[in-house]
């Protein structure tokens, strides 16, 4: 009991207090910011190892991108990432961040179903599904309920049936072998449930997108209610990811 | 049995023109093979098979631990050849996988192989219209035996898997477990992909938790082949790298077991000591998973003077909270009585399933890449391999601590007798080109155990092959040899205990 208690004290207080405003040091890197700086736009676009870049106008789709940086590297003056670690969206095209440009990715609320917050922003359970996902965004979606996330806090956590469940979250590319049984347990949640995908590889297939092993047919059936960017998603991107669409940014900043 | 002498033997990350390997008749290979598998100290670490022009070509390769090389033995089939040869898994066991991953991939009848069963329904399989729903489970006709299926789906934030056990009551007889609902098609991606920066990105999408392994081994094949030189420095980085990888895993796993034992101190202690290592990976490249950390030709994040001060901090903060918490843990009742002699399998078994890494050394087996195959940064700083003996679910909780405690010392040890420049003008390089005929292979001790990387270059020095093992290719088998005679309600802790990859097999 007393080495018990000495445990407790020597390992302090773990959990991140205010998770909407943590910060994260570089060289994480987050959201980007594109300058209107002259570079060889072909050099650019061709560089990017996931062909997250678009020219005329220079944009990167988080929805695409791994964050690995190389262009950052290659064009500092054009690109640098910064430290937001809040990308996710309720709308695919958020993610683009164009050059010259600084705004917040956010939920359109205009495009947002209204049950979502009239159900969910005081509990929500999550089924998570792994369609072909490299286990780097599963342990980041676990980390979510660790002692230092605590996402418990706001009523969020993980069930172990989609029967209990509000929502499924998949990570992965959706592979072939995995596409019905994701069905399955997407049709065993009872309405209303939301659908949300974490990880480049799930948003866009990410660097296996052009794989012949997937089958990603499932998407143009069911409606998208939240992107997650990463590869893998930081736990603090899920976190406020999932309470900007249930809650909004002014009813999260208060309700704990 | 006739030897063949000028046998090829390699060292770890070395390559060789594809004419100097010799084809051997099936049935000379055969007898070479099964010659020098019976030996203890040899082990096969790849076995494939890939078109050479018009021809099927199967190379095996074999590390010999006592003499530290790896033997490369190869045969081959025409097309006009009937497509089957004799089994070797018969004498040799530990053949199994490679023999049915060359079945499933390209139609060869294994005759007289006792389990010809699908490995991961690849997309690019040869029997397309067998489907993963119809995999021909084992089953006993009984009255009194009742089966439990689970999965492909489980109930956490896991992997798919479908696991299918046969029981009587609560024991379990058996079980099997059927994976590939993972298949991405990296294997066939590394070669659609053209540049060594997709690739790079690929590898370290192998298996997110397995980063640094799989990624160091690729970059290592990549340079080999361009016959690229790198520094002292990068590989020293690249090694600290994946032994953090192992600390943090190492220590996950071992907080996921107090997690299922029902142990919440150890299970939330151990979970916040992770988070620490991690953190320090992110704050060294940006990824708490070390992605875009190990690039081909060097690294945009060098290790500096000030990340060794603050990886020195973090590791002894780690260190005095790993310790004061290990001690209650490991000597806690409900915890040996939980673990102790769960789950075991001998050395005999562990031999004959072909174990290697953790799941190798539980059971008292010396193999250890870094210790029996070493690159240039464990000869200089050698490692010592750590065996725990009784190779139940105790050993396996045992030996994570113990090695953890063993790659801090590691560490430490380069880190107070190594002075790094953070200007060592190593940058990543992507434009390399490679030699053309060529075969290279790597071998890395990752966290869970050998990962082999295998590369093959055509005419133009583009990649014709690349093949890929994971140690869970071999360690599925011993969690399913866990099983027997245990209770079901015993599955969660061994399956914690051994915690394979399922995208590492899948692929």
């Amino acid at each position: 009991m007393i080495k018990d208690s000495k445990i407790l004290i020597h390992n302090g207080k773990q959990y991140i207090p205010d998770l909407q405003n943590a910060v994260i040091k570089a060289p994480f890197r987050g959201k980007p910011v594109i300058s209107f700086a002259k570079v060889d736009e072909k050099e650019l676009v061709d560089l990017c190892p996931l062909r997250a870049i678009n020219a005329n106008p220079v944009s990167i789709d988080l929805g695409k991108c791994s964050l690995c940086g190389e262009c950052a590297f290659a064009f500092p003056e054009k690109i640098q990432f910064t430290q937001e670690y809040k990308i996710s969206s309720n709308k695919r095209e958020n993610l683009i961040v164009f050059e010259g440009e600084n705004k917040e990715i956010e939920i359109d609320e205009n495009i947002l179903r209204p049950e979502i917050r009239a159900v969910f922003s005081k509990s929500l359970k999550l089924r998570q599904v792994s369609a072909g996902g490299d286990n780097s965004c599963e342990i980041e979606l676990g980390a979510c309920g660790n002692a230092n996330f605590d996402m418990g806090r706001y009523g969020i956590e993980f069930t172990a049936s989609p029967r209990h469940s509000d929502g499924i979250v998949v990570t992965g590319p959706i592979t072939e072998n995995m596409a019905e049984p994701l069905r399955i347990a997407y049709d065993a949640i009872p309405e209303p449930k939301i659908f949300i995908l974490c990880g480049v590889d799930a948003i866009s297939g990410g660097i296996f997108a052009d794989s012949k092993a997937l089958d990603r047919s499932i998407l143009n059936d069911i409606k998208v209610d939240l992107f997650i960017p990463g590869n893998p998603s930081h736990p603090l991107t899920i976190i406020n990811g999932i309470l900007d669409l249930t809650r909004g940014k002014i009813l999260s900043n208060y309700i704990i | 049995m006739p030897e063949i002498n000028n046998k090829l033997k390699i060292k770890n990350g070395d390559n060789v023109g594809l004419e100097e390997i010799e084809i051997l008749s099936y049935a000379d290979f055969s007898s070479e093979a099964l010659s020098i598998l019976s030996k203890i100290q040899n082990h096969c670490v790849a076995y494939f098979a890939f078109h050479n022009k018009l021809n099927l070509q199967f190379i095996m390769a074999i590390a010999d631990d006592l003499n530290q090389n790896i033997i490369i033995l190869s045969h081959q089939l025409l097309n006009s050849e009937k497509q089957e040869l004799a089994s070797l898994t018969q004498q040799i066991f530990a053949l199994h996988i490679f023999e049915r991953e060359i079945h499933e991939n390209f139609g060869i009848e294994f005759l007289n192989h006792p389990w010809q069963k699908p490995v991961r329904f690849a997309h690019n399989r040869f029997h397309k219209d067998l489907k993963i729903n119809d995999y021909p489970f084992y089953s006993i006709k009984s009255h009194e035996l009742h089966e439990v299926g689970v999965g492909p789906i489980h109930a956490g934030i896991i992997e798919p898997g479908h696991f299918r056990f046969i029981c009587n009551g609560e024991n379990v007889l058996h079980l099997e477990i059927q994976l590939g609902w993972q298949h991405r098609g990296v294997e066939q991606l590394f070669l659609d992909k053209k540049s060594n920066l997709q690739r790079n990105i690929l590898a370290e999408n192998i298996a997110g938790d397995t980063v640094i392994g799989h990624t160091s081994t690729f970059v290592n094949i990549v340079e080999s082949l361009a016959n690229k030189h790198i520094s002292e420095q990068i590989q020293i980085e690249r090694a600290i790298a994946l032994e953090l990888e192992r600390i943090a895993i190492h220590t996950g796993d071992i907080a996921a077991l107090c997690t299922d034992a029902a142990y919440l101190l150890g299970a939330n202690v151990f979970g916040i000591l992770r988070t620490g290592i991690i953190n320090f990976t992110q704050s060294w490249c940006g990824n708490r998973f070390g992605k875009g950390l190990i690039r081909v030709g060097g690294t945009h994040f060098p290790f500096t003077e000030e990340l060794k001060i603050q990886l020195l901090e973090v590791l002894k903060d780690f260190e005095s909270r790993f310790i004061e918490m290990s001690h209650i843990t490991y000597r806690l009742p409900s915890i040996q009585d939980r673990f102790d002699f769960v789950g075991e399998v001998n050395e005999t078994q562990a031999r004959l399933i072909g174990c290697v890494g953790v799941s190798a050394r539980m059971s008292n087996i010396q193999r250890d890449i870094r210790v029996n195959q070493p690159t240039f940064i464990y000869q200089k700083f050698p490692y010592e391999t750590i065996v725990a003996e009784r190779g139940d679910v105790f050993a396996r909780f045992l030996l994570k601590r113990k090695e953890i405690k063993k790659s801090i010392a590691w560490i430490r040890n380069i880190l107070n007798n190594y002075i790094f420049n953070s200007h060592s003008g190593n940058v990543p390089e992507y434009k390399l080109s490679l030699k053309p005929n060529s075969f290279c292979l790597y071998l890395t001790e990752a966290w869970r155990g050998e990962i082999c990387h295998c590369a093959i270059t055509g005419d133009t020095g583009e990649l014709i092959h690349y093949k890929i093992k994971d140690p869970s290719m071999h360690n599925w088998k011993s969690l399913e040899m866990s099983l027997r005679n245990v209770e079901i309600s015993d599955f969660p802790i061994n399956n914690k205990s051994y915690n394979l990859s399922y995208c590492g097999h899948d692929l």
